[in-house]
């Protein structure tokens, strides 16, 4: 049970939030235009890193805002946290 | 039999308060202080229970929580039963009864002993080679190995008692309260830190707190003084919180701890009501201290569990804590020199000891030196080859160990004894430590790992820390401390110490016999009966890694986790192997150090709070009117009204015709309900359902399917533009958390550009369901003012209302194929409401329906429900609604996944109706649907989702998804079922007014 730094509400207990998978995906804006190659690849395909990950989180019982988060997978180390939108940390 | 053993008495025992127990129904006296397991040697009774494969008599072997033997059962037949319990951690109290497991019909005369001479076919991996075949005669030998195995007995009745889960935060938690937790927690609370010190025991100061030897002083002052004062002083601060009999259960990430205090179970039984048993405390602390201290290894060789056989430690214990002698002819055996303390101790008390028996040649020390004083025989070099004594140890055999230590040689000696205390050295208690996700490194000099890598802001000091001697410790504290707490200075600069402790040792993991390995019982996991031939045959067999060796042999994976044998058997295996010990690492501890009742991790989650429910406000009419309920999701909806004794089937027949005979009524106020208001609210609804919205005027309705990303319907409702830029959207009852968790996800994370904000108002509002032929003159007197003509108020319309001074917010959409309103209140009127509706309905017959009713009348109209005629590998097209799928829209979710490869094959399964040969037949939901019985593999063409006896059209009717169904209209297909097969025939899904009729009657 890991503490989050919520970037609205501040550091709370792991079971206030949910996780959403990697972060940095971004929903194809034509996707009718896309193969089905294409259309599976933002659709289905997602790392699972050992190490350093970047990841979706939501304060679902908070605030209920999604933001991002640099986690460590091998320790649940958090190394940063950042709003939707802003820009990932270096190291990406 | 009942001759007292007690020696001397003891500071922590109270001699004057006289307490009667009971052991396998028979009474025995102790005093306040003791444990059963010291009441019971007092009582010379070793004998406590039976091993768990070969039934072999076992005895009490330590003084604490690593107790792998002396496990009991707590008031057998009673509601506060327990088993598994730890002799040596029960306090005795008045009424204390306990008895023997695994053992029938008593523990002196055990039938499973039988399992002891059929050892040699009971090798390990006995279980799984032996009842893996035949497969089938899997549940005929479970039968019996469950009979024969198992440890102990679970309660049966409702268990009394009442649990509890606290937070705690604080700066640092002190793990342990021996004298290195009672340092760091003076240090700590000393230095303004709000501070926690818990210790498993029922008293402070770990075993230091007994230790009267002249050897070891601190200031000149014998240890356990010394301790006592800076005991008493910690008890003066403020910011330092003392729990005593709590036992830290896990240590996870982010210094997130679970512990159980236990605040009854010293108590006599009549004196717990009401009291909390057991209290979990979820500890956050920003720095932890380890201070869990080591356990005393045991020596492995031939015959080495019997009765009588105890660590040398745990017999040192029983008689400076407890006052108690073990035995009266009292052997030890070691191969360091923790055994001479004991020895000494016990020539001390006046305790008889018969020899000492060393594994090392070459000894040199104080306390050896003393023990030879004390005329007590040493044997050098020497080795216990096998004991005798089947109830209790009578006899050990020792002959002299070869230079390499790999042999015994020449002749053998025996001695006589009563009691054997065995010391291998000790096992630091990393336990906590690697749950947290630390790293262990091997200190090769003494064989033991030790903490090197640490996961969270937390230190480890004393003996869990490698640090086996009191110099060793007291040197090391001051230095730990001051660096983890950066401060500038402890109170124990420069302390004088004296110990005359030697660190000498020789460490053989399997120690040699004169017989060879396959005649020999040497244990190296006790509870599981797991000896060193077992781990040696895994080996032989092929197995290298040491959690397979682990799983193969249940070595370690008993209620003590083999807390005693584990490093035992990674040495067997690193020797055998010719593996480094280091590189095997060690096999993984987990939570709990000890176990936990259930009732500690429920809490206060029992009876009516396991799984609370919700309500709806006119829940309580519902319960009054003797509705039946059905769980959705977490609501309790009404599931039928059942009157006059009828059954459910009854029930739902007569609410199902009179809702479209004249009027029924429902309460849907469990549907989710999501406000949505802002400039691009249309432009919104347009990407998250798949047809249009921007058409949609003020004051309408529209129903939209709403799908994954991946094309497949997630959840469906009617939504209402209530102005402009404003519409309320319903979801389905279960679905409404999650919808709008997904509608959030979008907005923030793929359109932040949108103006829309969502809240949900489930909760809000009421909702009161009228439907049937009557129900338009029904709500014309419930809200006279509303004019309810098809012209001003045409079906999937929205009107705002009143009903006297009630706002209400109508809308005229139906679930139900019927003429149809629905009222929205503020949730408080909900029930004032619903009974108008039913005052003014009662002329028209109108008839409250529940969930069953509402599934059939919406089946008869072939209206799916998701979750029950979709599972998520449905798109709209497999359903045969791709009216809905705007061909126009540029994009929606789950557009683009709507013509992959896989979701356009003709042959996925797709929604049909399924009409049986035999009218009166109801089919199975979840029965299979195949074409050909007589192929084989039979083919599984789908299954039936809904099904149902409809009084309307009087036959039975049934959705299903077939492969291919779309084009198999009036096909004749085959449902398998037990006894027989059912013919039918596929179907349009709407079987009732197809022309929509209803709607406007
Ligand atoms: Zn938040």
């Amino acid at each position: 049970m890991f503490l989050i730094n919520c970037p609205y509400c501040g550091e709370r207990e792991q079971s206030e939030f949910k996780a959403g998978g990697e972060a940095h995906i971004v929903r194809p804006k034509q996707p009718t235009e896309l193969s089905d190659d294409q259309w599976a690849e933002y659709l289905f395909m997602r790392k699972n890193i050992k190490g350093i990950q970047f990841e979706r989180w939501v304060h679902t019982h908070g605030c209920r805002k999604w933001f991002n988060v640099v986690r460590d997978t091998s320790n649940d180390i958090i190394k940063a946290v950042y709003k939707m939108g802003e820009k990932p940390p270096p190291n990406k | 039999m009942t001759k007292s053993l007690r020696v001397k008495t003891s500071k922590f025992i109270d001699e004057t308060y006289k307490i009667s127990f009971k052991f396998n129904r028979k009474t025995y006296y102790g005093y306040k202080g003791d444990t059963l397991a010291s009441a019971l040697l007092a009582n010379n009774i070793h004998l406590v229970g039976r091993s768990f494969k070969y039934h072999r008599p076992r005895g009490i072997m330590t003084a604490g929580s690593e107790e792998p033997n002396a496990i009991v059962q707590l008031h057998d037949n009673t509601s506060r039963t327990e088993p598994n319990v730890r002799a040596t951690e029960i306090e005795i109290y008045e009424g204390l009864e306990a008895s023997s497991q695994n053992c029938w019909p008593n523990v002196n005369f055990d039938i499973g002993g039988i399992n002891n001479f059929l050892s040699p076919i009971l090798p390990a991996g006995f279980y799984y080679k032996t009842f893996m075949w035949p497969a089938s005669f899997w549940e005929k030998y479970e039968y019996f190995i469950r009979k024969s195995a198992g440890l102990g007995k679970s309660p049966t009745k409702p268990d009394p008692d009442i649990y509890e889960h606290k937070y705690i935060h604080c700066d640092v938690l002190v793990i342990g309260a021996g004298i290195s937790g009672i340092m760091a927690a003076k240090t700590a609370a000393k230095n303004g830190f709000k501070t926690l010190l818990v210790d498993e025991k029922p008293y402070l100061g770990g075993s230091t707190i007994y230790q009267n030897s002249e050897h070891f002083k601190i200031n000149n002052q014998i240890s356990s003084s010394w301790l006592d004062k800076e005991i008493n002083e910690i008890k003066k601060f403020e910011n330092l919180e003392i729990k005593i009999r709590t036992s830290v259960a896990a240590f996870h990430g982010y210094n997130f701890l679970l512990a159980r205090e236990s605040l009854t179970d010293h108590l006599p039984v009549n004196q717990r009501a009401n009291k909390i048993r057991h209290r979990l405390l979820k500890i956050r602390s920003k720095k932890v201290i380890n201070a869990t201290g080591s356990l005393e290894r045991p020596l492995i060789f031939n015959n080495n569990d019997r009765p009588g056989i105890l660590l040398s430690s745990a017999i040192d214990k029983y008689a400076n804590f407890y006052g108690v002698a073990c035995g009266e002819k009292n052997v030890l055996f070691t191969n360091n020199d923790s055994a001479y303390e004991t020895a000494i101790n016990l020539n001390q008390k006046g305790i008889n000891i018969e020899a000492v028996i060393d594994n090392r040649e070459e000894v040199d020390s104080k306390l050896v030196k003393e023990t030879e004083n004390n005329k007590i025989r040493v044997y050098k070099g020497y080795t216990v080859v096998d004991t005798s004594g089947y109830k209790k140890i009578n006899n050990v055999s020792i002959m002299q160990l070869s230079k390499d230590g790999e042999k015994a040689i020449g002749s053998k000696i025996s001695i006589n004894c009563d009691c054997l205390g065995i010391s291998g050295g000790w096992t630091p208690a990393v336990h906590l430590f690697t749950q947290s996700g630390g790293k262990l490194k091997f200190r090769e000099e003494d064989k033991v790992f030790i903490p090197n890598k640490y996961s969270s802001d937390q230190i480890s000091i004393g003996s869990c820390n490698g640090e086996f001697t009191l110099d060793e410790i007291l040197s090391s504290a001051p230095k730990i401390l001051k660096e983890f707490l950066n401060i500038k200075k402890t109170d124990y600069e420069n302390l004088e110490v004296n110990s005359s402790f030697n660190k000498s040792k020789r460490n053989i993991w399997l120690l040699p016999s004169d017989k060879v390995l396959g005649k020999t019982k040497s244990f190296v996991d006790y509870q599981n009966d797991a000896t060193a031939k077992d781990i040696k045959l895994a080996l032989r067999e092929g197995f290298r890694s040491i959690e397979h060796v682990k799983r193969y042999t249940t070595t370690g994976m008993g209620t003590d986790q083999g807390k005693l044998g584990n490093m035992h058997a990674l040495g067997i295996v690193s020797e055998t192997a010719g593996s480094k010990m280091g590189e095997l690492g060690t096999t993984t501890f987990r939570p709990p150090y000890t176990p936990l009742t259930f009732g500690t991790i429920v809490g206060r989650n029992v009876g009516e709070y396991f799984d609370v429910f919700r309500k709806t406000p006119i829940h309580d009419w519902h319960v009054k009117n003797k509705a039946e309920f059905e769980n959705v999701g977490q609501w309790k909806r009404a599931w039928y009204y059942p009157k006059n004794g009828e059954g459910m089937h009854d029930a739902v027949q007569r609410e199902s015709k009179a809702a479209r005979d004249s009027a029924g009524i429902l309460d849907a106020s469990t549907l989710g309900k999501i406000d949505i208001q802002g400039t691009d609210a249309s432009e919104f609804l347009n990407r998250v359902y798949t047809n249009a919205w921007s058409k949609l005027s003020i004051g309408k309705c529209r129903y939209g399917l709403m799908l994954n990303e991946d094309g497949m319907v997630y959840d469906d409702g009617v939504t209402t533009r209530l102005e402009e830029n404003h519409y309320i959207m319903t979801t389905t009852t279960g679905g409404a958390a999650t919808v709008l968790s997904k509608l959030e996800d979008y907005l923030q994370t793929e359109w932040p550009e949108l103006d829309v904000y969502l809240t949900s108002v489930t909760d809000h509002y009421a909702t009161v369901s009228v439907c049937g032929p009557n129900s338009k003159k029904i709500i014309s007197q419930v809200i006279p003012d509303l004019n309810l003509s098809d012209e001003s108020f045409p079906h999937m319309s929205f009107k705002n209302a009143k009903i006297g001074n009630i706002k209400c917010k109508v809308m005229r959409i139906s679930f139900t194929g019927e003429h149809s309103y629905e009222i929205n209140v503020q949730a408080s009127f909900g029930k004032a409401v619903w009974e108008k509706c039913m005052e003014v309905g009662k002329k028209f017959n109108i008839t409250p329906y529940g969930t069953e009713t509402m599934h059939l009348l919406r089946a008869e109209k072939g209206f799916i429900i998701v979750g029950q005629d979709t599972d998520a590998t449905m798109t709209p097209i497999d359903l045969q609604m791709d009216w809905i799928v705007s061909k126009k829209k540029y994009d929606f979710i789950g557009k683009r996944s709507l013509y992959r490869s896989d979701t356009i094959r003709e042959d996925r399964k797709q929604l049909v109706g399924l009409l049986t040969e035999n009218p009166n037949e109801i089919l199975e939901e979840g029965a299979q649907i195949v074409a050909d019985i007589n192929k084989s593999p039979v083919e599984m063409l789908g299954h039936v989702t809904s099904s149902y006896y409809s009084p309307n059209l009087k036959k039975s009717i049934a959705l299903g998804v077939v492969k291919g169904g779309k084009n198999m209209m009036g096909q004749k297909l085959i449902i398998p079922m037990e006894n027989k097969q059912i013919n039918v025939t596929v179907a349009d899904p709407v079987f009732l007014d197809k022309e929509n009729k209803r709607l406007n009657a």
